[in-house]
């Protein structure tokens, strides 16, 4: 356990991926199993066990300390898992020194006597010797318990036995391993750690592609002996026993205006590409012929347990590449919305009913134990359309392909969508898809086959406020932008802020702006700079963004989705930046209810 | 004779009656200079310039310049001197371990603190009380300074930098392991250690060589002069160089020493994909390491922790404790639920130097 919290500890401070995958291959290459596969179950969320409560390890801790020191030392802590973690005691309190021991002065109200004796008594306790560092003195320390043990133990345990057992495995860890051993049974690991990750790290240690796992992955079980017995060249590769496997996802390319030139429309059915994520819904029979389906995201994580509304409607054995969207009244509702569905493990009836979810299908990969990845798309297509017409499902539908001859047409398609056949869903619409008529199902992002369109966004020139230096390679550069627009305030006129960025410049931009952050700051906060922001002084930005939403949560009223830095305006002086009234514009009037930003893990299409 | 008595504050209920006709706090009492010393004519610490003052460590926030007379250990004149140049007080007096002087009505008498080399804390007696003041303190092992001595005394004055029972500090042997660890695991990339320049640099450095650890070990100029004076002192540190003329690529799986500031600073672009450390007992706490973008915390405090504080107070027998900057809060709990009298002392301007709150921002700092 300890060697697992390490790791932990040490993931949860480290801001790099490529560093990130170091340390976890590093751990699967010096831990043996099964404590090193339990560490990948429960570093992929393949755990399964009843979470303790905090009010339960609230009680633990009450039981082992002064609640005055409990209460002061969470008050600077802040984290009730890390503050328990690093106050437990070790073995439970002493009784308090007795009143008349000591050197006199000791026991509440038996001061009033105790004049200070001419000759001092000798110290209750000797001058300690030195302390050996960090050695509490614990007597028979049995040794503190592997991962294996925890989660083998956590699985069987009754309610009534978890308090002891859990003071039991305090006692005999670390600080760490301690913070480690709540965030597990709390169910709140939260260490910035993806399961497509920790299984890239795991396949890193065969040298294999993380793909493969993926395919493999549902028919695996935790500790994953024979996942790591063929990573180790040690058996064969698993089989996917699975009857709804994933399936390596084809993707596209950004298209460039150049890249027409050489396209014949002719050869491309297009689509609109909708603002939700890409999924594969997998149904297949088992060895008992009943059906099982699937959900699984880009990367072939299973996302099943987050979209049990949508099981029932995939009740045909098929594998479907689709958008996953949320549907009102008909009508596609934009990522804002759909984001209130994403990362949820638990699934409220109101929540399946306010936000109903839905699947909009562009390709075909498998019908019944047919592959059809090796077919062309435009036979796919044919097959797809048949299939969703015989599901006869109303959460399940086909995504519409736009008609056009030119690539002019499709032109004035994606510039105005609503007119081109996506009518009131055009909001949802991000752009065009064009896929070639002949493409195989490729996995990967095969050159030329599929290209994506995107609308384009919207930009703004906003004034640069605060700015804050970065994570990792960038913490020494001020590299994270808070930038604002200007509108009439108290005041007069004033800069409110709208959004912050932290990509879409340039190494040699970054470079810039730090300097010039350096040297135009007004006021320092800790790692943040207040820079220059005046009518006639400032550095204006150019920022791109992919939509606008009402949001209570800012200052300014509107939250950006997507912002980055598409542009540093040198040449413009901040009193012809942009306007907060530009922005609101932008609103739709009925614009959907003010949505927080969460942030979002899984990969958009 | 209640008149001037500092602040009391918290459970503490009545101030103890003494037959004796003295009272500690009339040997000694905050003022706004520092600890006063009215019957021996000095301060400790002070933080203001003053006539006479006897000084803990040489942290720059207990030894400051501008002194009339200063009374300090020989490491501790020295480090002020390198600090403050030549003129920093108008008079010196080094005072040894374990050496008596007798000041006005009291005598004090100097005892190792074990925070950093030369540190002490100050035994002040006058008639049959005896006040220690510890200064900063830590009673684990260090091997760049003398170890901590625990005085009996009546009143103990203490600091509480990590006065809350989550200061756990362990074994600073462990944490090298980690960062030796780190080194291997990643040799392509620099190892970046903050450290404060004066006691933790030294102490890290010593750790690492009784570690194994017997490459050059590089250092930020900031260091320069301090490292060498340990060395001067008898402190072995083995092969140590200076960062400054380095090629890049050649501080690949190296380990430099540099002072906190400097690790998110300019400076460490001259490091190839540098893993950011600091050595400091604020890193057991992970909103603290987050929010100094620090990627690898190492527990190494000169401080004593929850346990080493409380243990110092039951071995000097104290009737009273009087608790200085920090965490004063819990401990004056803890004391009072012992049974022992207890009270924080507001004196301000500790605690910026070492491990305190405020990170200067030495941005642009060349070295």
């Amino acid at each position: 356990m300890n060697r697992f919290a390490e790791l932990l500890d040490r993931l949860a401070y480290e801001p790099g991926r490529k560093n990130k995958l170091r340390l976890l291959t590093n751990y699967f290459r010096e831990v043996e199993d099964p404590d090193r596969g339990y560490a990948l179950a429960a570093l992929t969320g393949a755990l399964s066990f009843k979470h303790a409560k905090p009010g339960l390890i609230r009680d633990l801790i009450a039981v082992r300390t002064d609640p005055v020191l409990f209460a002061l030392s969470y008050d600077y802590v802040g984290d009730l898992s890390e503050t328990v973690a690093l106050m437990w005691p070790k073995t439970p309190p002493l009784p308090p020194r007795s009143g008349g021991e000591g050197s006199g002065v000791g026991g509440g109200a038996a001061i009033t006597e105790a004049a200070f004796p001419a000759d001092r008594p000798p110290n209750p306790s000797p001058p300690r010797a030195m302390r050996v560092e960090g050695g509490e003195i614990v007597h028979n320390n049995p040794p503190p318990p592997t991962l294996t043990e925890v989660v083998t133990t956590l699985r069987t345990l009754g309610k009534t036995e978890l308090p002891k057992q859990l003071t039991r495995w305090l006692d005999e860890l670390d600080e760490t391993g301690r913070w480690a051993l709540l965030k597990l049974v709390t169910g709140a690991m939260r260490i910035g750690i993806s399961a497509r990750l920790a299984k890239t790290a795991a396949a890193e240690l065969g040298g294999k592609d993380p793909h493969e796992i993926e395919l493999v992955w549902p028919g695996l079980t935790a500790p994953y002996l024979d996942l790591f017995a063929w990573l180790e060249g040690r058996a064969e590769k698993p089989v996917n026993l699975d009857p709804a496997p994933f399936r390596p996802v084809m993707l596209a390319h950004a298209i460039e205006n150049t890249d027409f030139a050489n396209l014949d429309a002719a050869d491309f059915i297009a689509e609109w590409k909708w603002d939700g994520i890409r999924v594969q819904a997998v149904s297949g029979r088992d060895a008992r012929g009943n059906v099982l389906a699937r959900l699984y995201s880009r990367s072939g994580e299973d996302i099943t347990k987050s979209f049990p509304d949508l099981l029932p409607s995939l009740h045909l054995p098929g594998a479907i590449d689709g958008e996953l969207l949320v549907v009102r009244d008909r009508r596609v509702q934009t990522f804002n919305v759909l984001q209130q569905r994403l990362n949820r493990k638990v699934v409220s009836p109101k929540l399946t009913k306010g936000y109903p979810i839905h699947l909009r299908a562009y390709d075909l990969l498998g019908e019944g134990d047919t592959d059809l990845r090796t077919l062309p798309f435009a036979e796919r297509r044919a097959r797809l359309e048949a299939f969703v017409a015989k599901l006869d499902d109303p959460r399940v539908d086909l995504s519409p392909t736009i008609a056009f001859d030119s690539w002019d047409a499709l032109t004035a398609a994606r510039k105005n969508p609503a007119s081109a056949g996506a009518g009131e869903d055009a909001e949802a619409v991000e752009g065009v898809m064009l896929k070639r008529r002949d493409a195989l199902y490729l996995p990967g992002r095969p050159k030329g086959q599929w290209w994506k369109w995107k609308r384009d966004p919207h930009i703004i020139d906003a004034v640069l406020m605060y700015a804050q230096r970065g994570h990792g390679k960038r913490s020494s550069y001020y590299s994270d932008y808070t930038f604002g627009v200007w509108t009439t305030g108290e005041d007069g006129e004033q800069l409110v802020p709208v959004g912050k960025a932290y990509f879409g410049f340039t190494d040699e931009e970054l470079l810039q702006i730090d300097r010039f952050v350096r040297r135009n700051t007004v006021e320092k906060f800790g790692p943040v700079r207040e820079v220059v922001h005046k009518p006639d002084q400032g550095l204006v930005l150019e920022v791109a963004f992919e939509g606008l939403q009402r949001s209570p949560r800012h200052k300014s009223g509107v939250a950006m989705r997507f912002p980055r830095i598409n542009r540093l305006r040198w040449d413009k002086p901040p009193r012809e930046a942009d306007r907060l009234e530009t922005l609101e514009r932008m609103l739709k009037p009925d614009a959907i209810q003010a949505v927080a930003f969460s942030s979002e893990s899984l990969p958009r299409t | 004779m209640r008149g001037s008595s500092p602040r009391m504050m918290g459970k503490h209920r009545r101030d103890t009656p003494y037959i004796t006709d003295m009272r500690p706090q009339d040997i000694l009492m905050p003022v706004a200079a520092g600890l006063c010393c009215k019957p021996g004519g000095f301060h400790i610490d002070p933080v203001r310039p003053v006539e006479r003052a006897v000084i803990t460590h040489g942290h720059s926030d207990h030894a400051r310049s501008g002194h009339g007379a200063v009374l300090a250990t020989q490491e501790t004149l020295d480090m002020m001197r390198l600090r403050y140049g030549d003129n920093f007080a108008g008079s010196t007096q080094a005072i040894a371990y374990g050496e008596r002087i007798k000041l006005g009505d009291v005598t004090i008498q100097f005892h190792p603190a074990g925070h950093v080399l030369g540190s002490a804390q100050i035994a002040v007696s006058c008639k049959d009380i005896c006040i220690v003041a510890s200064g900063d303190y830590k009673d684990a092992p260090d091997p760049t300074c003398a170890s901590f001595e625990s005085v009996s005394c009546d009143v103990f004055i203490t600091e509480a930098t990590f006065g809350l029972p989550v200061f756990h500090h362990g074994n600073a042997a462990d944490e090298i392991r980690k960062l030796l660890a780190s080194v291997a695991l990643f040799p392509e990339r620099a190892h970046l250690v903050g450290a404060y320049s004066l006691g933790k640099a030294q102490r890290v450095i010593a750790l690492l060589r009784d570690a194994g650890y017997d490459a050059p070990i590089y250092l930020h100029g900031a260091m320069e002069k301090i490292t060498r004076y340990y060395e001067s002192r008898g402190v072995p540190l083995g092969d140590l160089r200076l960062v400054k003329g380095m090629k890049k690529a050649d501080l690949a799986g190296t380990i430099t020493l540099a002072p906190p500031s400097a690790t998110s600073d300019i400076w460490t672009r001259r490091f190839p994909d540098p893993v950011t450390a600091f050595a400091s007992g604020w890193m057991r706490v992970r909103a603290r390491a987050r929010q100094r973008g620090v990627e690898l915390p190492l527990v190494i405090s000169d401080h004593a922790d929850w346990d080493g504080l409380i243990a110092t107070i039951d071995s000097t027998g104290a009737g009273e404790v009087w608790v200085t900057h920090g965490q004063e809060d819990a401990l004056v709990h803890w004391c009072t639920a012992k049974g022992l009298a207890a009270r924080p002392l507001d004196l301000v301007g500790y605690g910026e130097e070492d491990e305190g709150d405020t990170m200067p921002e030495g941005e642009d700092a060349g070295a």
